[in-house]
C-alpha cells in the first residue's frame, strides 16, 4: 500500500482577486477546492477537465509552485519537507513538462545549456566533459540522435516535436521519480504526438516514473493512463481506472463529457447531446454541488449541500447526490 | 451543377528564399447542403486552399492555375472588386481565433451590421435589425447586440463569428479550425449549431481542421491533404473503414480508437517535407514504409478506387488487396 509516490489530501488553492478600483470587497477564486488523490510509483493519473477547472493549478500546487493549503502532502511516503532545503531536494525528483514548447524554452539559450541547466543549478557536475556526456545521454534518451548535433543549436532551429523532446530531455536529466505533464502534446500535430507519447511511456517504464498527466482530451487520457480523475471547478467529480471511467462512469458530468467526445470513424445520428451553458464564473459559485447549475438530474439537495466522495467500486469514487438514481437509468 | 467545384487549383507563395507550392493541383467539389472536411498537419495547405477560394491570400501568395467554379462562375479570374460581390454574400469564413478576430472596441451589433451594410444595399438601421435576427439564430439573446467582445466568453465569441458569417445568407461557409481553441463541451455546442444551420439553409460547409476525430460526425466527405496535395478523398465512413493511402492509414492510427484496444499505435516517422525543397516523386515517399523506386521517381496520378473515392498513390492496388 505504501508505494505511493505522492499523496495529497484536501488540497486547496485560493487566489485573491484584487479589485483594481478598490471598491468592491475582495473576490476569491477557489481554483482548487479540496482535492485528494494519490499516485503510485510507475502510475499515470490523468487529470481531465475543461479550461478553468483547476487542472494545471493542481499540478503546480503538487510541485509547490503556487501557495496552497492542504491537510496531508506526502512524497515517497514521507511528509513533504517545506523548508528551502527540503524543497530543493524534492524538486530534483519531481519535474514539470509544460504545454507549449515554443514558450517554455529560452530562445537565447543553446540546447545544451537548456538541457544541463538543472545539473548546474544543483551543482551536480564537475567538469565540462561530464556536462557534454550527460547532455548527450539525455538528448539521445529523448530521441534526438546523435545528441551532439543538437548541442549548439537554438530552439528556433528545431521543429515543435523536437522542442518538446528537448523539454523532456531537460526534465529527465535529474532522473526524477514524478512528473507533472501539463498538456504535453496539445500543441503538436497528430503524427508527432504519438512519438512524444511513446517516448514518455518508454521513459516511464525504464525509470519507474509516475506521471500526473493533465489534459482536456478524454480519449487521450483513456489511451495512456492507468487512472483518470475528472475535474470541474476545482473539485474532482469522479476518479477511477481509465476503462471504468470511460465505460462505466457514473457522474452526470463524466457522462456528458463522454457523450460529446468525438469518436473517429463513427457517424453520429442527429445532434450531439450537449450540456447547456458554460462553466460558471469561479468567483460566484453556489454552496451546493459545483455542477448543479448544469446538471440534468439536480434537485434541491444538490443546490444546498456539497456531495461527499463515495466509493463506487474498486479504486472508483464519485461525488454526486444522485448516484443511485443515475445508475438506474 | 455543383455548388462549388475546385479544379487543379495551384496557389504558390513567392518568398525571398524561393517558391512554396502551398496548394498544388488540388481538386474537390461541394454540393448544396453538403459538408466537406479538409484535414492535414500544419503547413499542408488547408488554410491556403480556403483563402484561395475567397481570394484573401497574403500578398506573397498568388493563384497560378486552376479554376474555382462557384455555380459555374470562375472566381479565380475575377479581380478584387468583382470578388467583393461574392465574398460574404456567397462564401463566408469563420476563423480560428474568435477571440482575436473581433474588434475589441466596437459593439458586436455594429460589427455584424457593418458586414451587412458593406455587402448589401440596406441602411444601418435595417442591418442592425437583421443582426439581431441572426444573433437569435445562433441562440443568443438579441439584447447582446449592445455588448462589447470582452463581455463574452470564448464560445459566445465564436457564436458571434458564426453569426457574422451568416449575415448575408451565404451559400457556403468555410470554417477554419472553428472550434480548435474551445473546450470539448463548447466545441460540441458550436458543431451542433453549425450542423443545424447548415441543414436549415441547405448551405455547403467546408471544415478545415487537424483533428480527424471530429470530422466523421460532422462531414459527409473528407479530403486528406499532405504537403499541398490531396492524397485521398472519400465519403467519411468509407475513409475510416477502408483507407487506401498509407498516410491516411497512419493518420487515422494517430487518433485513439475508443472501441478498440488501449494501445498507442505507430506514429509517423520523420516530418513533412521542407516546402522549398520538395522531394521528387510522391511527396510522402520519404516517410512511407511501402515506397519503392517508382514512388521516389514519379508523382502518382489520382485514381478512382471506388465510388467517390479517389487516391493518389502508386501502390493503391497493393494497399486495397493488402487489407
Amino acid at each position: 500500500m505504501d508505494n505511493n509516490i505522492i499523496e495529497v489530501k484536501n488540497l486547496k488553492v485560493y487566489f485573491k482577486l484584487k479589485n483594481i478600483f478598490g471598491k468592491k470587497k475582495n473576490l476569491v477564486v477557489k481554483a482548487v477546492d479540496g482535492v485528494s488523490f494519490e499516485i503510485k510509483e510507475g502510475e499515470i493519473l490523468s487529470l481531465v477537465g475543461e479550461s478553468g477547472s483547476g487542472k494545471t493549478t493542481t499540478g503546480k500546487a503538487l510541485l509547490q509552485l503556487v501557495n496552497c493549503e492542504f491537510d496531508v502532502l506526502k512524497f515517497q511516503g514521507k511528509e513533504m519537507d517545506l523548508t528551502k532545503k527540503g524543497l530543493n531536494s524534492f524538486r530534483q525528483k519531481a519535474q514539470m513538462i509544460y504545454q507549449d514548447p515554443y514558450q517554455s524554452l529560452n530562445p537565447r539559450q543553446q540546447i545544451i545549456d537548456i538541457v544541463t541547466e538543472p545539473l548546474e543549478v544543483n551543482k551536480l557536475i564537475s567538469s565540462e566533459e561530464e556536462r557534454l556526456k550527460r547532455a548527450k545521454e539525455a538528448l539521445e534518451q529523448a530521441g534526438l540522435k546523435p545528441g551532439e548535433d543538437y548541442f549548439f543549436r537554438y530552439p528556433y532551429e528545431l521543429s515543435g516535436g523536437q522542442r518538446q523532446r528537448v523539454v523532456i530531455a531537460s526534465s529527465m536529466i535529474m532522473s526524477p521519480k514524478f512528473i507533472v505533464a501539463d498538456e504535453p502534446v496539445s500543441m503538436l500535430d497528430a503524427s508527432i504526438r504519438t512519438g512524444i507519447l511513446k517516448l514518455m511511456i518508454e521513459l516511464k517504464e525504464k525509470n519507474n516514473l509516475a506521471y500526473l498527466f493533465i489534459t482536456h482530451d478524454l480519449s487521450l487520457a483513456w489511451l495512456i493512463s492507468d487512472r483518470i480523475a475528472i475535474m470541474y471547478l476545482g473539485k474532482i467529480m469522479e476518479i477511477g481506472e481509465a476503462n471504468i471511467i470511460i465505460n462505466e462512469g457514473v457522474h452526470p458530468y463524466t457522462k456528458a463529457l463522454i457523450r460529446v467526445m468525438p469518436k473517429a470513424g463513427v457517424k453520429r445520428d442527429g445532434l450531439r447531446d450537449v450540456l447547456e451553458g458554460e462553466v460558471p464564473n469561479p468567483t460566484s459559485i453556489n454552496s451546493g454541488c459545483k455542477f448543479c447549475n448544469r446538471c440534468p438530474l439536480a434537485t434541491e439537495i444538490c443546490f444546498e449541500q456539497e456531495p461527499e466522495m463515495k466509493r463506487i467500486g474498486k479504486n472508483h469514487y464519485a461525488a454526486c447526490h444522485k448516484l443511485e438514481e443515475n445508475s438506474e437509468e | 451543377m455543383k455548388l462549388l467545384e475546385v479544379k487543379n487549383l495551384k496557389t504558390y507563395f513567392n518568398i525571398s528564399s524561393g517558391q512554396v507550392k502551398a496548394v498544388d493541383d488540388v481538386s474537390f467539389d461541394l454540393d448544396y447542403g453538403e459538408s466537406l472536411g479538409l484535414v492535414g498537419e500544419s503547413g499542408c495547405g488547408k488554410t491556403t486552399s480556403a483563402l484561395s477560394i475567397v481570394q484573401l491570400l497574403p500578398k506573397e501568395g498568388k493563384i497560378y492555375g486552376g479554376e474555382i467554379l462557384l455555380e459555374g462562375v470562375n472566381l479565380a479570374e475575377l479581380n478584387d472588386g468583382e470578388m467583393q460581390k461574392y465574398r460574404w454574400n456567397d462564401i463566408s469564413l469563420v476563423f480560428q481565433g474568435a477571440m482575436n478576430a473581433l474588434n475589441p472596441v466596437m459593439r458586436i451589433g455594429d460589427q455584424i451590421a457593418e458586414a451587412i451594410v458593406l455587402h448589401q444595399k440596406v441602411s444601418m438601421k435595417e442591418a442592425l435589425i437583421k443582426a439581431g435576427d441572426i444573433l437569435e439564430l445562433v441562440e443568443m439573446p438579441r439584447d447582446r447586440l449592445m455588448n462589447y467582445p470582452h463581455e463574452f466568453s470564448g464560445g459566445m465569441k465564436q457564436r458571434v463569428m458564426i453569426a457574422m458569417a451568416l449575415a448575408c445568407d451565404p451559400k457556403i461557409i468555410i470554417g477554419d479550425e472553428p472550434t480548435t481553441a474551445l473546450d470539448v463541451m463548447v466545441q460540441a455546442q458550436i458543431l451542433n449549431l453549425i450542423e443545424k444551420l447548415r441543414k436549415e439553409f441547405n448551405m455547403g460547409f467546408i471544415l478545415i481542421t487537424h483533428d480527424l476525430s471530429i470530422l466523421t460526425e460532422t462531414c459527409d466527405k473528407i479530403a486528406i491533404m499532405y504537403a499541398g496535395k490531396i492524397v485521398e478523398i472519400a465519403e467519411s465512413e468509407e475513409l475510416f473503414k477502408k483507407p487506401v493511402h498509407p498516410y491516411t492509414n497512419k493518420l487515422i492510427g494517430c487518433f485513439p480508437d475508443m472501441n478498440g484496444e488501449r494501445k498507442l499505435k505507430e506514429g509517423i516517422e520523420g516530418a513533412p517535407p521542407n516546402m522549398l525543397e520538395l522531394p521528387s516523386g510522391c511527396l510522402f515517399a520519404p516517410r512511407c514504409e511501402f515506397a519503392s523506386d517508382i514512388c521516389h521517381q514519379s508523382m502518382p496520378e489520382t485514381v478512382e478506387v471506388g465510388p467517390n473515392h479517389y487516391v493518389a498513390c502508386h501502390k493503391w492496388e497493393e494497399m486495397i488487396n493488402g487489407q
